[in-house]
Order: structure tokens, then C-alpha cells, then sequence
């Protein structure tokens, strides 16, 4: 398992093995989505269902929705391996743990975040988010989720421990969610104030590019802390 | 490097730390009395009101000094669980988790006063402003490390854990103060500042002083005092613990 090959077909092993079962419960990858458009219908609700207003709500409510949809289902990424010792046999096997909570982290994106992102031209439409405006949505969804389900991940190990761990992880990652949702969040206000907009894209990307090489190790050492 | 780590063991070992603290905890509230003592004095009585705020900005004299302890007792308790990580010593485990109580307090004190002088200065208790927001932040990234800590029934894992949580905080400060900064300085042209050091009158200066030397011995004090009582709670079935508790009898 020390070349290089060997590495990338555990990665891929874990990759499909991890897929497999989210699909074998397909009710919980449509439970993000619906509890989004909830999210959303509610803030209508809430709020008022005139859509000048609504669409300069827009970029703020969906990417809350997202953000908080994508924090429900954060305690999932360990939850069912740590309760049938799957991650125990991980932490012993001679296989690097940062490589399979890797693929972990990744699985969990493509399953219960980026579903989300695809459906994002249907809430834009549902809030009258001008059409000029959903490219830059788009984009700061697709970098800034991928970091959300990585820093979620460090944090989701160390509360894994824990049995109703669900209030205490929200409030132990959304402190730690705030550079991201000002960042994605505010790319998309400034261009619709016609400001440059890239230059908060690119901060983070540079934050994913960080996460994807020490999220993965983070989380591999708060799963030791705390299994241990 | 050995000779360090034995150094490190000898004087961090839960009885010599008991002794220690012991010894110094009285010292270090004495100083902090009298620093907070004199500053009062000097804040409220001794230097002239400002000219332009008038007797509002006296409460600075508590605002900027608890503000600059709160970052400074994050610092500390990174340092402390970055030593409790990596050598696993018990004392650090403990110092990290006290460090917590101590800089929550201060961070909460920072934003009560803040709001305090605000109402009347600026006219609005809490304004979205960058210091604020990631003041406000930081409170709640304290209070998650206490959370962690409680919520998990082992002492020493719920000491890594939150220790572990302290470092990713500390990685995580400076960003949120830059995010929050960029935010706002998108939106809006003008934003109020606090008063600076730099821009303040040089005889209104020593109370802060004064008050910041008072927190720095404060911290000290109560920070021993918690960590001695968590260090004697923990080594209750200890035979020292025992021997002490009858001697104190």
C-alpha cells in the first residue's frame, strides 16, 4: 500500500464502497434537497413574498440554506461507520486514515452537498435572483461548498464520540463557516452591485486548495483524539 | 531536548504544579488588586474628560484592556494545547481548559462595555462593524471549546479534543477578523472606529496602562486558582491529594 498506485485504488475502493451505500439509501440524499427548499419557502414566508426584495435576499438566503442543509447531514460522515466499528477497522488498518476519511469527506460532498448546488438554478428561480446573477452564484457554490464539507469534517470527528452530538457540531462549525459564507456569499453581492466579484472566488479557492491537503490529516488526527 | 522534557514533567507533575500555584496564585491577585486599584483611581477620578466624548470614554479604561486580553489569553491557551498535544502533559490539558473560562469572560466583558459606550456614542447598542462582529465570533468559538470539553465524559479525551478545537480556532481568528473586514468595507464607505491607541492624549494613557498590567495579573491569578482546583478535583484518589486534604484539616 506504499506506492503511489496502491494509494489511488484504496482511494478508489473507499470512493465506490462509500457511493454504494448512499445509494442504497436513496431517502437520504432527497432529505437535504427538501429540507433546503423548506429553508427558503420559509424565508418567503417570513419575510415577504415581494420579489424586488426577495431577489436581493436571494444569494444570502440560498447560501444559508445550503450552508445549514449541508450541517445536518454533516454528523453522517462518521455516524454509521463509527456505530457498526467500521472505523475502528479503518484506524487499525496500515492504510493511511487521512486517504479513506479523504474519500469519506468526498463522498459526503457528491452525495448530500453538491445535489444542493445542482438544484441551485430552481431556488434562484423560486427567490427572483436576476439570471446575470446566477453564474457567480454558481461558482462560489461550487468552491465554497466543497470547503464546508471539509472543515465539517474535522469537526464532525471530534464530536464523534458523543451521542447527540447534532447541536453541539453546528455550533462548534458555524463560527468556523463564517470566513466562507462572507466570502461566497459576498462574491455574489458584490456582483450585483457590478463590483469585481473573482477576486473573493479566488480566496476561496486558495482556502480549498489548504483544506483539500490538511482537512483530511486534521480529521484523521481528531478521529485518534477522540476514539481513543 | 531530554533534559527539557524531564524539566517539563518534573515541574508540570500535578503535585509540584499544586505547590506552585499555591504559592503564587495570592501573589499574582495582590498585584492585580493594586494595579485595578490605582487604574480606577486614575481612570475615573485623576486624568481630565475627554473633549470630545466627555466622561463616556472613562470606560475605556476596562474596555481596551479586556479586548486585548481576550486575543492574548487565546494565544496562551493555543501555546498551552499545542504543548498538551504534543507531549500530552496533563497540567497543559488542564491550563488550556481554564485558559477557556478565563478568555470567554474577557471577551464577554469586551462586548458588554463596548455596548455600553456605545448606546450613547454611537447611539445603537451593537452595529455590524468588523472588530465587533469577529469579537462576537470569537465569543462563540470560546464558548464551543467549553462545549466540547463538557460534552465529552472523559477528562483527559475531552481535554484533547477541546485542545485540538483551540488550535483549528486559532487558525481560524485571524481569517474571520480579515473576512469580516473585506465584508464590510465592500458595503460601507465609513465605518467608526474605536478609539486608538496611537490617536489618544498622551496623559490619558497611563490608567490604560495601569489596567492592561492589572488584566495580564488578573489572568494570572485566576487562571492558576481554576486550574489548581481542576487539578485537585482530577487527583482526588490520589495519595498527595489525600495527604493534603488531611493535613489542611
Amino acid at each position: 500500500m506504499t506506492s503511489n498506485q496502491g494509494a489511488l485504488s484504496l482511494f478508489a475502493a473507499q470512493c465506490r464502497r462509500d457511493l454504494r451505500l448512499s445509494l442504497r439509501r436513496r431517502g437520504d440524499i432527497a432529505q437535504p434537497i427538501l429540507f433546503a427548499i423548506m429553508v427558503i419557502t420559509l424565508f418567503t414566508l417570513a419575510t415577504s413574498a415581494e420579489p424586488k426584495k426577495l431577489a436581493e435576499l436571494a444569494p444570502g438566503i440560498i447560501w444559508v440554506a445550503i450552508l445549514l442543509s449541508s450541517l445536518l447531514s454533516l454528523d453522517a460522515i462518521y455516524r454509521s461507520d463509527f456505530e457498526d466499528g467500521s472505523l475502528e477497522q479503518m484506524l487499525m488498518s496500515p492504510a493511511p486514515l487521512a486517504l479513506l476519511i479523504g474519500a469519506r469527506i468526498l463522498v459526503h460532498w457528491l452525495s448530500a452537498v453538491m445535489p444542493l448546488v445542482v438544484l441551485t438554478p430552481l431556488f434562484a428561480q423560486m427567490l427572483f435572483l436576476p439570471s446575470d446573477l446566477l453564474a457567480p452564484l454558481m461558482i462560489s457554490l461550487l468552491v465554497g461548498t466543497p470547503l464546508i464539507s471539509l472543515v465539517g469534517a474535522v469537526i464532525a470527528a471530534l464530536t464523534v464520540g458523543i451521542r447527540h452530538s447534532g447541536m453541539l457540531l453546528a455550533l462548534l462549525a458555524l463560527p468556523l463557516y463564517v470566513p466562507i459564507l462572507v466570502f461566497g456569499a459576498g462574491a455574489v453581492v458584490a456582483a450585483s452591485q457590478g463590483f469585481a466579484w473573482l477576486g473573493a472566488i479566488s480566496l476561496l479557492g486558495a482556502g480549498l486548495v489548504i483544506a483539500i491537503v490538511l482537512a483530511p490529516v486534521a480529521a484523521a488526527a481528531a478521529i485518534k483524539i477522540s476514539l481513543t | 531536548m531530554k533534559a527539557l522534557i524531564i524539566w517539563f514533567n518534573t515541574t508540570g507533575s500535578p503535585p509540584n504544579f499544586e505547590r506552585y500555584a499555591a504559592r503564587w496564585i495570592p501573589i499574582w491577585f495582590v498585584l492585580a488588586f493594586v494595579c485595578l486599584l490605582i487604574g480606577t483611581a486614575g481612570g475615573l477620578f485623576m486624568v481630565p474628560a475627554d473633549s470630545k466624548q466627555g466622561e463616556i470614554f472613562r470606560i475605556i479604561y476596562i474596555h481596551v484592556p479586556a479586548a486585548w486580553m481576550s486575543l492574548f489569553v487565546f494565544i496562551v491557551m493555543a501555546a498551552q494545547a499545542f504543548i498538551a498535544l504534543v507531549w500530552r502533559i496533563k497540567i497543559c490539558e488542564i491550563l488550556t481548559i481554564a485558559c477557556a473560562h478565563i478568555g470567554l469572560m474577557f471577551t464577554a466583558v469586551t462586548l458588554i462595555t463596548g455596548s455600553i459606550w456605545g448606546k450613547p456614542t454611537w447611539g445603537a447598542w451593537w452595529t455590524w462593524d468588523p472588530r465587533l462582529t469577529s469579537e462576537l465570533v470569537l465569543l462563540f468559538i470560546y464558548l464551543g471549546i467549553i462545549g466540547l470539553y463538557n460534552a465529552i465524559e472523559d477528562r483527559r479525551s475531552a481535554a484533547r479534543a477541546a485542545a485540538f478545537l483551540v488550535l483549528i480556532g486559532l487558525i481560524n481568528v485571524p481569517i474571520v477578523h480579515f473576512s469580516v473586514t473585506w465584508w464590510n468595507t465592500l458595503h460601507q464607505g465609513e465605518t467608526i472606529r474605536i478609539v486608538g491607541e496611537s490617536k489618544m492624549a498622551t496623559e490619558l494613557m497611563w490608567p490604560l496602562i495601569v489596567m492592561t498590567l492589572a488584566t495580564k495579573f488578573w489572568f494570572l491569578g485566576s487562571v492558576l486558582q481554576r486550574a489548581r482546583t481542576m487539578n485537585l478535583a482530577h487527583e482526588a484518589n490520589k495519595d498527595w491529594a489525600k495527604k493534603l486534604a488531611e493535613s489542611k484539616q
